[in-house]
């Protein structure tokens, strides 16, 4: 029982802050903005996504250089299924987010510099992908997909916190938008929205140590 | 003899909330705009994914254990 709560703590409290962020999420109190309303419990699950791609994706970029250091192949799966969690969360930040901007921006995708950059993150890490595929040895391709994974590691930062923070976009806290930095600081926002970081993250960490431990049981096997 | 009783007070207590014009519920999952409701839908919804990766580790801590053996 004890080595079963030291193995599986985490994965509980991914499961427990996922819940008090659904369950807070839609009763706890919100400041009340024009355009916004309701809208802006979102917050809690549409931004959550896009903070737990970056995190995975610092995992990634981590052992992609970890994997440059060590030459070890369980760098490079550690890397990979980081990379591929990462993108499902990514899949869902932008389905989300269209939902979120069809119904207070008037329109799914509106040409703003923070959704392209997210569009275009999503592709820098599609690429990433195909170059993977396109490479039979092993080795190679560990180490390719290891130099380009810093490579776009460094475009996701540009793309998505630096450009937008230079030029108009329709996101909070950015340039066009300083009304919003009003729920930046608000602190019942807070309660939920860094614990829902975390519990998604976690979720994220579990589902790709699920599919770690299945690539590690299907190399031992073959 | 208590069940009886028991029996009696139910039957009274119904009566009397019939005959009230207000009657009282367990009104939790309709009021606020009934956004419970919406509550209890997603968390039974996130409920089953976790159970389904639950059962997921489960059956591949299963296959590990027995590769190792």
């Amino acid at each position: 029982m004890n080595s079963k709560l030291k193995n599986h703590w985490w994965k509980a409290l991914a499961v427990v802050l996922v819940f008090y962020s659904i369950i807070y999420g839609f009763l706890g109190p919100v400041p009340h903005l024009p355009i916004l309303h309701e809208t802006i419990r979102n917050l809690y699950f549409h931004v959550t996504m896009w903070f737990g791609l970056m995190i995975l994706l610092i995992v990634n970029l981590v052992y992609g250089i970890r994997y440059l250091a060590t030459s070890k192949m369980k760098d490079d799966v550690y890397a990979e299924e980081s990379a591929r969690t990462a993108m499902y969360f990514g899949v869902a930040g932008l389905l989300t987010g269209m939902i979120w901007a069809n119904y207070t921006w008037g329109a799914p995708w509106v040409n703003d510099p923070q959704l392209n950059g997210a569009a275009a993150t999503m592709l820098a890490y599609a690429a990433y992908f195909i170059l993977r595929n396109a490479i039979t040895d092993e080795h190679k391709r560990a180490r390719l997909a290891a130099v380009y994974s810093i490579f776009a590691f460094v475009m996701m930062i540009v793309f998505i916190q630096v450009l937008p923070k230079l030029t108009d976009t329709l996101h909070p806290g950015r340039g066009g938008n300083p009304g919003f930095n009003t729920y930046d600081l608000d602190s019942d926002l807070r309660k939920i929205f860094y614990p829902a970081i975390i519990g998604w993250t976690l979720l994220g960490c579990w589902i790709m140590n699920l599919r770690i431990r299945l690539r590690k049981f299907n190399t031992q096997n073959n | 003899m208590k069940k009886a009783f028991l029996v009696i007070y139910i039957t009274l207590f119904n009566i009397t909330n019939l005959m009230a014009q207000e009657v009282e519920m367990a009104d939790t999952m309709r009021s606020n705009g009934k956004i419970y409701v919406v509550v209890a839908v997603l968390c039974v919804v996130f409920g089953i994914i976790t159970a389904y990766i639950m059962s997921v580790d489960r059956r591949l801590s299963k296959l590990e254990k027995e590769n190792k053996k």
